[in-house]
């Protein structure tokens, strides 16, 4: 299957159509982290019957960039004991795992940075990488503190991977493709389309929905303990770890770990939307569909995504680290391997 | 030796599989400026030392250096999140040692005053318990309501936190107009946020999850460390001061103790300890809708008070009950203006001391509920 890239058609497969293709969602990620963090901001507020930021631009809506340059001109402090390149490399080596996932996300019809058909097993390999950033910056800050956090994280991201990896590949038994492009191009039509009822296919399908909806709400959970987000933000745990693994960070190092944690929000939201929620497709068949509003559903999808884990955020108290391996082993896999098995059936005798 | 050196051998004679960690005195969750020293050995809490004094201000000595009146205002330092309750049991002692009799209007606003600032102190202790749990919104609904308390106070003492209200023998200053109405609107808001906070925090899951069974203070060991307030009564044992020995007026007002009951894990433990403080704001609440109706509207609140502070040679001891426990003073006095020493029981600091009891066995993230639980103000511990 040839990979449609506006880009390319454009320009042709030259150097400065690359560098174009690979800096498009770089500057996505940054405008999309300034506006998830005004998100955050506002929504916290709301929930809480605040303001929230009012004085910085009309309705404080400039308050994100002002943190960033607050940032920038923080002093950036190494611990005397720490180890210096462990140290320095960790922030960007999670920064680089969270970016690298962005290769594949299909952002419209017309554009994927690169559409490589293992896309799924890409994401889900890239994803990984900032777990060794999370252990780097933790043992290096040389801080107990830092370390119970990154020991904790790890443990978190290895457990929550396998019910989300399980609720990923009962999807690519039904869709029977890795390749993501592919699986939203499946999903296209009404709604009830999406993989989070089915996918396509006749009435028949009805009794595999309740599955195919548990599947979504496994890999939503798993990836708000991949992200670090409450109930699962153990490892940075500010009661009880001060800031666990990024306690010792300053400045722009800091916010390398903060822009990560935003972009690897939007990751998982757009994995949810493209594998279960129909990715670019308009829910309404041909209505607002095509390669612009592709952009559109794609980022409202994954948006409103966002949007849950932030309500979450500040709705729930912390699960504590045990009972958080509990829910992981006990409670998610054994639910995802029904789920698995059931969809595997429908898909043998469909 | 070099430092290379020094450090291999006592990293050499260190035992691998535990771990020692300050947490404090700059941690985000001792509730002030706490060291304690855990043990963990993986995630588990084998050992707890709290180490205090980072805040300690000499109260008890700068006493003998003031004439009575100038003390209370340190007296507020004490407790700084419930002044009002602090500066209660000194001002009766004062009173009962130089035999005066107070207006009968002072009572009833001592009283109102101090279940305010009660109901303020729990607001706190459950929101931040509810912060150490890592659910911030219940914090912020609380500090919204807790303003509106704090507003009243600061229109009747004009302070906010550190009030200097009460006088031996009567008050700084009377009623304004429209208390009646700020106090009642203040009872009906606390009422509506406490049923928000049930939903939000009390009752949720993941709470229950985290406090239940946790942190378990048996009612035997709770008074043998001599615990009191709702970490005594979070046990099970229905004691409070206020009915147990009676001062003041409380005996004109209708209010049940709450107890912890052990609905959603075993009696005594930290969801109890919390819970006891929801239902005693509740209590205060009816207290105050009381107090306001029988409150006589005429008297002096200021008639009662000595031109001169000059106690006769004797010592005295009156304790109240406080929001965290019953806070008492010991005064002796020689016949001057100065008090020859001042004693304070701490409720804080006797209950901190059951920590180190209740907390091995238990997880690093439990340690942090416990602590929270307890209700600790370190101005209190240290003094």
């Amino acid at each position: 299957m040839e990979n449609v890239n506006f880009i390319y058609d454009l320009l042709g497969k030259n150097f400065i159509a690359i560098i174009l293709v690979i800096s498009l969602p770089l500057m996505f990620v940054l405008v999309y982290a300034l506006a998830a963090i005004l998100a955050e901001l506002k929504v916290s507020a709301w929930i809480q019957e605040r303001l929230g930021p009012m004085r910085t631009g009309p309705w404080g809506i400039l308050q994100p960039i002002a943190e960033v340059v607050k940032l920038i001109q923080k002093e950036d402090i190494t611990p005397d004991k720490a180890n210096k390149p462990l140290y320095n490399l960790a922030p960007f080596i999670i920064f680089t795992g969270a970016y690298a996932a962005f290769a594949v996300i299909p952002f419209s019809e017309y554009f994927v940075p690169a559409g490589i058909n293992l896309g799924l097993f890409y994401v889900f390999a890239v994803g990984s990488i900032s777990a060794i950033g999370l252990v780097m910056g933790g043992w290096a800050s040389n801080n107990k503190y830092s370390l119970m956090g990154a020991m904790r994280s790890v443990a978190q991201l290895i457990s929550y991977e396998i019910p989300a990896a399980m609720a990923i590949l009962s999807i690519v038994v039904l869709a029977s493709t890795m390749n993501m492009q592919e699986i939203n191009k499946l999903q296209s039509g009404w709604f009830w389309n999406w993989f989070i009822f089915g996918g396509p296919g006749s009435i028949t399908k009805i009794w595999v929905i309740p599955f195919t909806i548990g599947l979504s709400l496994i890999y939503f959970i798993s990836s708000l303990a991949e992200t670090n987000r409450v109930p699962f933000d153990i490892p940075e745990g500010e009661s009880e770890l001060v800031a666990g693994f990024h306690t010792e960070y300053s400045g722009m190092k800091f916010a390398m770990f903060f822009f990560a944690e935003y972009a690897n929000m939007f990751i998982v939201a757009a994995i949810l939307a493209t594998i279960f929620l129909g990715g670019w497709n308009s829910p309404f068949d041909t209505f607002m569909q095509g390669p612009i509003w592709g952009a559109f559903w794609f980022i409202s999808k994954a948006f409103s995504v966002v949007f849950v884990q932030i309500w979450l955020r500040w709705t729930l108290p912390r699960f504590r680290v045990d009972q958080l391996m509990y829910v992981g082993w006990k409670v998610l896999l054994p639910i995802s391997f029904v789920c698995f098995l059931a969809v595997s059936l429908f898909v043998m005798l469909k | 030796m070099s430092e290379k050196k020094r450090l291999d051998l006592e990293y050499s004679q260190l035992e691998s599989d535990r771990m020692r960690i300050n947490v404090g005195p700059q941690h985000p969750s001792t509730h002030g400026v706490l060291r304690l020293e855990v043990e963990i050995e993986g995630e588990i809490v084998t050992e707890v030392v709290p180490h205090l004094g980072y805040l300690h201000r000499s109260f008890e000595k700068h006493c003998e250096k003031m004439t009575y009146p100038q003390i209370i205002p340190y007296i507020d330092r004490i407790d700084y999140i419930a002044a009002m309750n602090n500066e209660w049991p000194y001002v009766m002692a004062m009173e009962k040692l130089m035999g005066i009799q107070i207006p009968e209007k002072v009572e009833f606003i001592r009283v109102i005053m101090a279940e305010l600032n009660r109901i303020a102190n729990h607001q706190i202790a459950v929101a931040t318990f509810g912060l150490d749990a890592g659910a911030f919104t219940p914090f912020l609904f609380f500090f919204r309501d807790r303003e509106y308390i704090i507003w009243i106070l600061e229109k009747m003492s004009g302070a906010r936190l550190l009030y200097n209200y009460f006088r031996i023998g009567g008050l700084a200053g009377d009623v304004y107009p429209g208390f009646k109405e700020d106090c009642l609107n203040i009872v009906k808001q606390v009422r509506k946020t406490n049923a928000e906070v049930m939903d939000l925090l009390i009752y949720n899951r993941i709470f229950i999850q985290r406090t239940a069974n946790v942190g378990i203070l048996p009612a035997d060991v709770a008074i043998n460390y001599a615990c009191s307030g709702p970490v005594l009564r979070g046990s099970g044992v229905k004691y409070d001061l206020r009915k147990d020995e009676t001062y003041s007026i409380y005996n004109r007002f209708d209010f049940d103790i709450p107890v912890g009951t052990g609905e959603v894990g075993t009696l005594g433990d930290c969801w109890d300890r919390n819970m006891v403080r929801v239902n005693e704001m509740e209590q205060s609440c009816r207290i105050i809708e009381q107090a306001i109706a029988q409150m006589p509207d005429e008297g002096d609140v200021q008639s009662a008070i000595p031109k001169r502070i000059k106690p006769p040679v004797g010592e005295v001891y009156m304790r109240a009950e406080n929001p965290k426990g019953d806070l008492g003073f010991y005064i002796v006095s020689n016949g001057t203006d100065k008090p020859e020493r001042v004693k304070a029981r701490g409720t804080s600091f006797v209950n901190l001391s059951v920590i180190p009891e209740i907390s091995k066995g238990y997880m690093f993230a439990d340690l942090i509920l416990i602590l929270g639980s307890i209700d600790i103000v370190l101005g209190e511990v240290d003094r």
